[in-house]
């Protein structure tokens, strides 16, 4: 796993938006424990510090939980895990289909749009 | 929070040359702080100051609430833009002389850097390229378990790989008891494990802003920003 930062939004933001693939990707599963926060901000490359706020953000969604002697892991509830995936993809989509209609496409159009890429890509 | 450093309208001047001037700023521990600015804007002049080989004009300055000084020393630690080590030296000897002059040297600290690093402790500074010099003081002074690293533009003279790390190295030596000041122009290449930063131009103080503020209000990094606030 490789990571990549663009300049224009705040590091830890990115962080929070990486990490959140790895789980939801199956890298971190639900219930593994994660690497302490010097080692994944060694691995990122990143200050600590950062990693630290980003992860205190996952903590606050519900998505890591921090055990008070034995540092972190992904939450164990996968209904959880599949809300922020839905949430994630729910955001996707709307600044799809936002760019969409401004290309002047309607909602008939844009179907028919996707079903044809779906076909191509077989998915 | 406690503060590792303090400025209350720092000023020096080198005959009428205003080489710093007014500068009023708390730092707090556990930070990696970037002193950036072009050159000739006073950065290094800052850094001499905080370790005491200039003397302030006016204004003062307190590192961990103490004035530069010999206590100060104990727990600071100091990479100078240039070198200072005697050139005759095998690296191994520095090392001894480290120990020596440092309670909190830590000898196998750097003996494990220099090996990741493929420098041989019994070759002399003397023989060694400008860079594989660089590294050489680096390690030493990150070597140390001080509360405050100094560090004069020290990414400067060595290659990408051998930067990558060093900031490696950065990040891994320091905890929640120390505090790091880097002054460079190479920002992008560190922007990254960076708190915060001190914007500095023709000696006096432009900005002081945390890395991720500075992303949520410009939209760009502290790279673009730099080039926009410093634009020749």
């Amino acid at each position: 796993m490789s990571w990549n930062f663009k300049s224009d939004r705040p590091i830890y933001i990115q962080l929070i938006d990486q990490i959140e693939m790895m789980i939801f990707s199956g890298i971190y599963p639900p219930g593994s424990r994660l690497p302490s926060v010097r080692d994944m901000a060694q691995e990122a490359a990143v200050n600590p510090n950062t990693m630290q706020r980003a992860l205190s953000k996952l903590e606050e969604d519900g998505l890591i939980i921090t055990h008070r002697t034995s540092g972190r892991s992904i939450t164990e509830d996968e209904n959880m895990i599949k809300k922020a995936k839905t949430r994630l993809a729910q955001e996707q989509l709307s600044e799809f289909l936002a760019n969409m209609q401004h290309l002047g496409f309607d909602r008939k159009e844009i179907l028919s749009i996707i079903s044809n890429m779906l076909e191509e890509m077989k998915i | 929070m406690s503060i590792i450093l303090e400025c209350n309208s720092l000023t020096k001047a080198f005959g009428k040359k205003r080489a710093l001037s007014d500068i009023s700023l708390n730092i707090e521990k556990g930070k990696i702080i970037g002193l950036l600015g072009p050159n000739g804007s006073g950065k290094t002049t800052f850094i001499k100051l905080l370790n005491g080989l200039l003397t302030p004009t006016s204004g003062e300055i307190r590192v961990s609430g103490i004035q530069p000084g010999i206590e100060t020393k104990k727990i600071i630690s100091y990479l100078p833009e240039k070198t200072y080590l005697n050139d005759w030296m095998r690296v191994h000897q520095i090392i001894e002389l480290f120990c020596d002059f440092y309670e909190d040297f830590k000898p196998e600290k750097a003996y494990d850097m220099l090996k990741r690093l493929n420098i041989n402790s019994n070759d002399r500074l003397k023989t060694m390229s400008k860079g594989t010099k660089e590294k050489v003081q680096l390690i030493l002074v990150m070597s140390r378990e001080a509360e405050l690293y100094l560090l004069d533009e020290p990414i400067g003279g060595v290659d990408p790989a051998a930067r990558d790390y060093i900031l490696e190295t950065i990040i891994n030596n320091y905890s929640a008891n120390s505090s790091i000041i880097i002054s460079t122009h190479l920002i992008s290449d560190i922007e990254k494990v960076l708190d915060h930063v001190i914007f500095i131009k023709d000696g006096q103080l432009v900005l002081t802003s945390s890395v991720d503020e500075i992303r949520e209000e410009n939209g760009k990094s502290v790279d673009g920003l730099f080039k926009e606030v410093f634009k020749c």
